[in-house]
């Protein structure tokens, strides 16, 4: 009897242990739960609400339910500038996952090989991708002059006079030379991945490999290039997340307005103007048609990740 | 063995030439910073002798970039101090205390790591203004944090998590509330993850646009970034000028990044292996 009462009484003693220790962790995470939920959580969530309304000023008061979708998608300005920045973005993404991510991935392969001076190579290749965006978006406008940038003074001395293009001025090749200055900036980074990537996979299986009588292409793309999948899987994602908000480079490259004539108008770029800036001809924001901007954008990253991760998980459920 | 030689040659060639492509931009920004206008077109390739250093000096001047790098170092250094404090805190927490909730907890913050904070500008403009704080700084501060603590909390819950449990059980023993412990146990030994972090975040805030450009208007109040955004239009036809601010705002990480490479291209990457 007695003992049992002890026994209780220990349990109840280490009840409340559990308890203050449970309430300090609470007291632990509460600053940084505060400050995530107020500016980044709820802001998001609230911007989707802001969506349903309209009115001039910082704070949209009328209600319009889904009008401003609506107008979005259907209105002859909105609908033309929407598409043509969701497009764009395509475009956008398209030449990222087609050049930098293979052009990474071949950086990494030769990387790997562990090549005398490899580091400093890797230290060159990944340095841009420090640089601010708007440095190097300036930077290459001034390359790309059409009168004394150094692209087209290149082109004339090596005799290829009729390829000296006002590259950021003509609204065919505008977008696809922005596309390539953010591709040169960033390659360093699926480069980087790739490259621990592949220096986790054994050597002795690609050994295994060639003593089999595999060439080393074989061996690269038999055995190395299924176990980089995951590795490709979240470069894509990375890629696919920073290109459908990219805004900086558009901005120093081409304008808010994605000059020429709308030609590298981005999604990105789409919503500060709508949002912020404000929408040629009238230059006032609206933040209710802004917010219903990047609650689109939010269901283009939402479908995406999704994508990723349902065949991320199928992947791993199959193994 | 020939045919080995071959393609070590093809692979530098191919490195070589990408790193010459890489470089060449840099190099003529910062060469042509230094000469006088009229030599940036007739020679933009070559280094002029003597170097000139009057761009710097006007954009210095006139761009007022002395406030511009100190707004930028002070936001920098309290946002970046902020999310390591903050984060390791809400780290500490989640790695010990093991449940349903701390699970939850967890993954809406790694959830922030894959939407990108701008989407919710509008409100957060909305706040910054009914907190008093537009054209200011400050404004900046709780907006990188929150944007930082996603892959704060990401990296240092896995490292507490991989250090050997009987150290934090022995100081328990030992009698230590929680708050040492995470001072003088957990804070020591996650040094390198903190490193991690600091990289990972120091990049994206110093070098941020949206944000100034949206909440900040006042002259006293803008960033290195901002600084340079708006002195661009200024200086159209004045390249010293124009690549001297370019230079100027470069500079500083340029130099980090080149004395701790391993450190960024670690920090960099360290997250989305793992994951």
């Amino acid at each position: 009897m007695a003992q049992s009462t002890a026994g209780s009484e220990a349990r109840g003693s280490l009840h409340r242990y559990e308890l203050r220790r449970k309430l300090i962790w609470l007291l632990f995470l509460l600053p940084a739960l505060l400050i995530y939920v107020r500016f980044m959580a709820l802001p998001l969530f609230n911007s989707l609400g802001l969506s349903f309304y309209q009115g001039t000023g910082l704070t949209p008061e009328r209600f319009v339910g889904f009008d401003n979708y609506i107008q979005l998608f259907t209105a002859p300005l909105w609908r033309d500038r929407f598409f043509n920045a969701l497009g764009n973005t395509a475009v956008f993404f398209a030449i990222h996952m087609l050049v930098q991510n293979t052009l990474g991935l071949l950086f990494a392969v030769l990387l790997a090989t562990g090549i005398k001076g490899h580091g400093l190579l890797r230290t060159i290749i990944f340095l841009p991708a420090t640089l601010s965006v708007l440095i190097i978006g300036f930077l290459w406008r001034l390359i790309l002059n059409p009168q004394w940038g150094a692209v087209n003074q290149f082109l004339k001395a090596i005799g290829l006079e009729q390829f000296a293009l006002p590259w950021l001025g003509d609204p065919t090749w505008a977008l696809i030379v922005i596309s390539l200055v953010s591709v040169w900036q960033w390659v360093g980074l699926p480069t980087m991945f790739y490259l621990a990537g592949l220096l986790t996979i054994p050597e002795e299986l690609t050994e295994a490999a060639r003593v089999d009588g595999a060439s080393s292409w074989q061996a690269f793309w038999r055995i190395k290039f299924p176990l980089l999948l995951p590795v490709i899987g979240i470069v894509a994602v990375l890629t696919f997340v920073g290109n459908v908000n990219a805004f900086d480079i558009i901005y120093a490259m081409a304008g808010a307005r994605g000059e020429p004539a709308y030609s590298t108008d981005l999604l990105g770029t789409f919503f500060y103007r709508t949002a912020i800036a404000g929408e040629h001809p009238v230059a006032i924001p609206n933040m209710g048609m802004g917010a219903a901007v990047a609650t689109v954008m939010f269901l283009i990253l939402l479908v995406g990740v999704s994508v990723w991760l349902l065949l991320t998980q199928r992947r791993g459920a199959e193994m | 063995m020939k045919k080995l030689k071959l393609s070590t040659v093809a692979t530098y060639a191919i490195l070589i030439v990408w790193s010459l492509v890489v470089v060449f931009p840099v190099y003529t920004m910062l060469i042509n910073s230094v000469k006088p206008q009229r030599e940036i077109f007739r020679n933009p390739f070559v280094p002029h002798w003597p170097l000139t250093f009057d761009g710097y000096e006007t954009v210095w001047n006139a761009g007022r970039f002395d406030l511009y790098f100190r707004n930028s170092i002070f936001v920098t250094v309290v946002s970046l101090t902020l999310i390591i404090l903050l984060g390791s805190l809400a780290a500490y927490a989640l790695a010990m205390w093991r449940s349903r909730w701390s699970t939850a907890i967890y993954i809406f913050f790694i959830a922030g790591l894959m939407i990108p904070i701008r989407l919710g500008t509008i409100n957060i403009f909305q706040i910054i203004q009914s907190m008093g704080l537009t054209d200011s700084v400050v404004s900046l501060i709780p907006v990188y944090v929150a944007m930082g603590l996603p892959i704060a909390v990401f990296v240092l819950t896995a490292f507490i998590r991989g250090l050997p449990s009987d150290l934090i059980d022995a100081a328990h023993v030992d009698g230590a509330g929680e708050l040492r412990i995470y001072r003088s146990v957990i804070m020591p030994l996650i040094r390198p993850a903190v490193a991690t972090v600091v990289i990972f975040n120091l990049i994206p805030v110093w070098n941020d646009l949206w944000f100034p450009l949206i909440f900040i208007r006042a002259e006293d109040q803008r960033t290195v970034i901002l600084g340079v955004s708006l002195l661009f239009g200024q200086y159209q036809t004045n390249w010293t000028r124009i690549l001297a601010a370019l230079s100027m705002a470069a500079i500083p990480i340029l130099v980090l990044y080149l004395l701790m490479s391993k450190q960024f291209i670690k920090g960099l990457t360290a997250g989305a292996v793992k994951g």
